[in-house]
């Protein structure tokens, strides 16, 4: 070849990029989809598109130090005898013991009960770890019934009926033979070491006609005491509500995509259902249509990790949020001080989400012994409460510079949207125009 | 006998009652009339109760029942005793789908036929049909047994755990990794106490037994057909 001929450079392709063709090798190489925890990491539309707009002369703000802005919220007030007053509208979403350790499980519920909120159990059960030290615990009412029994039942402060979740709307649970110990095992009525699968539909209702029937049955069992949530992953939000609602729901839990789960097939996180910043607006209006805003509460989850998100999401029309990955990350998960242990695992700290492998070096999403020792769940619960705390003063820092005495009064007037994308779903304008694409004008 | 009228009373009241009887009681017998296809009716009784229905119900009669015997005499709707955790809970009729779904423990006996997912995802219950039972019997069945004294419909005990399946008449389509197996005397033995409990007058013998091939237990791409 003629070296003085000019050259073109060695070019990779934007459809197979080097991600898309590891992924092709390993499945070429095993045979199997690629399984892992956690929610959608693409990118995607999501709370950092849009902006608080603050006060000024059209609108004045209340002092920062000074003048009070409320947090609290009470769910459950359409049908409950007992609604759950929490101190603060961020609570900590199902997660299972099984996924993860009864340390972990511990240090929710502490974490939770310190900063005066509520945490929730997942697919396997009740732990007395887990209520013992939760002021107010959700008990998750699912497909697989791993754990189901009248007497928890009635312990708990809130029922949580889950028809999916965002990480895989339509999909079940999986739970891998390495984390089926002798105590999940027993828990849920398996053989230790098996890969447990959890149904995708609930095995004795199917449509919202049984569901309110379901409903019923629960109320009764409860004595109509306990609030009814419905939980679903975010794909069609206006209908899901709507039926959630007509179920009888007291208050509606919404997933979107990038909310985590503790194993799934990787396809399905990053291919099924909405980013959360698209479900709100149609899950909001959805209440607004059956006049059940603020009446049946709805606590948005996915994705969700400052007081800024808390702030943009009850401002977009929601009561309350929850969350899952960034309460295991207070916790201690993917910590950079565990870095090499990361690498061992052949991953980096901030990337692990082999969490249905059970060999996490945080403790948190294993059942190995000798690794879930090592989270004390007094000093991880603190660091939970602590976070939460922080986000709760970050919201209400916003709230204040908008103007609002109360995070419940922040109102979509108060955002705008750095894209047309983010605009469009949460339907506010676009920065500096008053255009909001699909109400008309330009 | 206290006879609960749940026309007048409504399932509320009923079931109210039945949760508030004080647990040392000799006064354990209680009726309930006219039903009317009512729904959740005596869900949730955590007592030794003798609680005779006195017609047909709705959904979930007798759901997490714990401790009382529970007779129907009637029909029963979609998922009778579901998640039972002890006790008893007699359909003198026929069942609609999903009986038994997820029960834990207790006895549930179905004089008449049963639905389809009779059984599903059962924790530990044991079930015994004088009938046929409908497609997706025993679906993920995980613990227990399930006794049919007639036939079975499609894909019985499909994606089965460790539930032990005795079928009399024809099962002839079963579900992923459900295989007849070998009646060993212990699984005769088993099968003859179910039947007398339940007041059925067959030859285990005339049964036969299935349960899970374990093929699905860890996932093996060579098995991918078969999920």
């Amino acid at each position: 070849m003629d070296i003085n001929v000019p050259r073109t450079p060695p070019r990779k392709s934007a459809t197979f990029d080097d991600y898309t063709m590891a992924e092709i090798r390993r499945a070429a190489t095993t045979g199997i989809y690629d399984i892992r925890g956690a929610g959608a990491k693409r990118k995607l539309p999501n709370f950092d598109d849009l902006l608080f707009l603050g006060a000024s002369i059209s609108r004045y703000p209340l002092e920062g130090y000074r003048e009070k802005c409320g947090t609290d919220v009470v769910l459950g007030t359409r049908f409950a005898k007992k609604p759950i007053e929490l101190k603060i509208p961020i609570t900590i979403a199902g997660m299972s013991f099984g996924s993860l350790s009864a340390q972990a499980k511990e240090a929710l519920g502490r974490g939770a009960s310190m900063a005066g909120t509520s945490t929730t159990t997942g697919d396997g059960g009740m732990t007395p770890e887990e209520r013992g030290q939760s002021k107010y615990l959700v008990y998750q009412y699912l497909p697989s019934r791993y754990g189901m029994n009248p007497d928890d039942l009635r312990k708990a402060d809130a029922i949580e009926v889950v028809v999916g979740q965002g990480a895989k709307p339509g999909g079940g649970g999986m739970l891998l033979g390495q984390k089926i110990s002798d105590r999940v095992a027993a828990m849920r009525c398996l053989p230790k070491g098996i890969d447990q699968r959890s149904a995708c539909r609930h095995p004795d209702w199917t449509g919202p006609d049984d569901l309110e029937i379901k409903i019923h049955e629960l109320r009764e069992i409860t004595s109509w005491e306990k609030p009814i949530y419905v939980k679903v992953g975010g794909t069609r939000p206006y209908y899901d509500v709507a039926l959630a609602v007509k179920a009888g729901a007291d208050v509606v839990v919404l997933d979107g995509m990038q909310g985590g789960t503790a194993a799934t097939q990787e396809i399905f996180i990053e291919h099924v259902g909405l980013p959360t910043l698209a479900c709100i607006r149609p899950a909001v209006k959805a209440l607004q249509d059956l006049g059940m805003h603020r009446k049946v509460q709805l606590i948005m989850s996915g994705g969700i990790r400052s007081g800024a998100d808390v702030a943009k999401a009850l401002a977009l029309g929601a009561d309350a949020v929850a969350i899952g990955t960034a309460a295991l990350v207070a916790l201690g998960d993917n910590d950079p001080h565990l870095e090499e242990e990361y690498r061992a695992l052949g991953t980096t700290a901030g990337a692990y989400d082999d969490w249905h492998e059970g060999r996490d070096p945080a403790g948190i999403t294993t059942q190995d012994p000798v690794l879930a020792a090592r989270l004390d769940p007094v000093k991880a619960g603190k660091r939970l409460s602590n976070y939460l705390k922080v986000m709760t003063l970050e919201a209400q820092t916003v709230a204040r510079a908008c103007g609002k005495s109360h995070l419940h009064n922040l109102e979509p007037e108060d955002l705008c949207a750095l894209t047309v994308e983010a605009a469009a779903m949460a339907q506010v304008p676009l920065a500096g125009t008053s255009w909001i694409p699909g109400r008309g004008g330009y | 006998m206290h006879e609960l009228d749940l026309k007048a009373l409504g399932v509320t009241a009923i079931n109210q009652n039945l949760y508030h009887v004080p647990k040392d009681t000799n006064d354990r017998q209680w009726s309930i009339r006219n039903p009317m296809g009512q729904h959740a009716i005596a869900c949730g009784v955590d007592a030794p109760l003798m609680i005779d229905v006195m017609g047909h119900v709705g959904f979930y009669c007798g759901g997490m029942n714990k401790e009382a015997e529970i007779t129907i005499h009637g029909h029963a709707g979609v998922g009778v005793a579901e998640n039972m955790m002890s006790g008893v809970v007699w359909v003198k009729g026929n069942a609609s789908e999903s009986a038994g779904a997820t029960a834990n423990g207790g006895l549930l006996v179905i004089e008449g036929d049963a639905s389809s997912r009779c059984g599903i995802s059962m924790k530990g219950v044991d079930i015994v049909v004088g009938g046929s039972v409908g497609h997706m019997s025993a679906f993920m069945a995980q613990r227990g047994n399930l006794v049919v004294c007639g036939n079975a419909g499609e894909a019985l005990g499909d994606s089965i755990y460790e539930a032990r399946l005795y079928v009399k008449g024809r099962a002839d389509n079963l579900g992923s990794d459900c295989i007849e197996k070998e009646m060993r005397s212990e699984h005769l033995e088993d099968l003859a106490r179910l039947l007398e409990r339940a007041r059925l007058k067959h030859k285990p013998q005339a049964f036969r037994r299935y349960g899970s091939a374990r093929k699905l237990y860890n996932f093996n791409v060579d098995h991918a057909d078969a999920y």
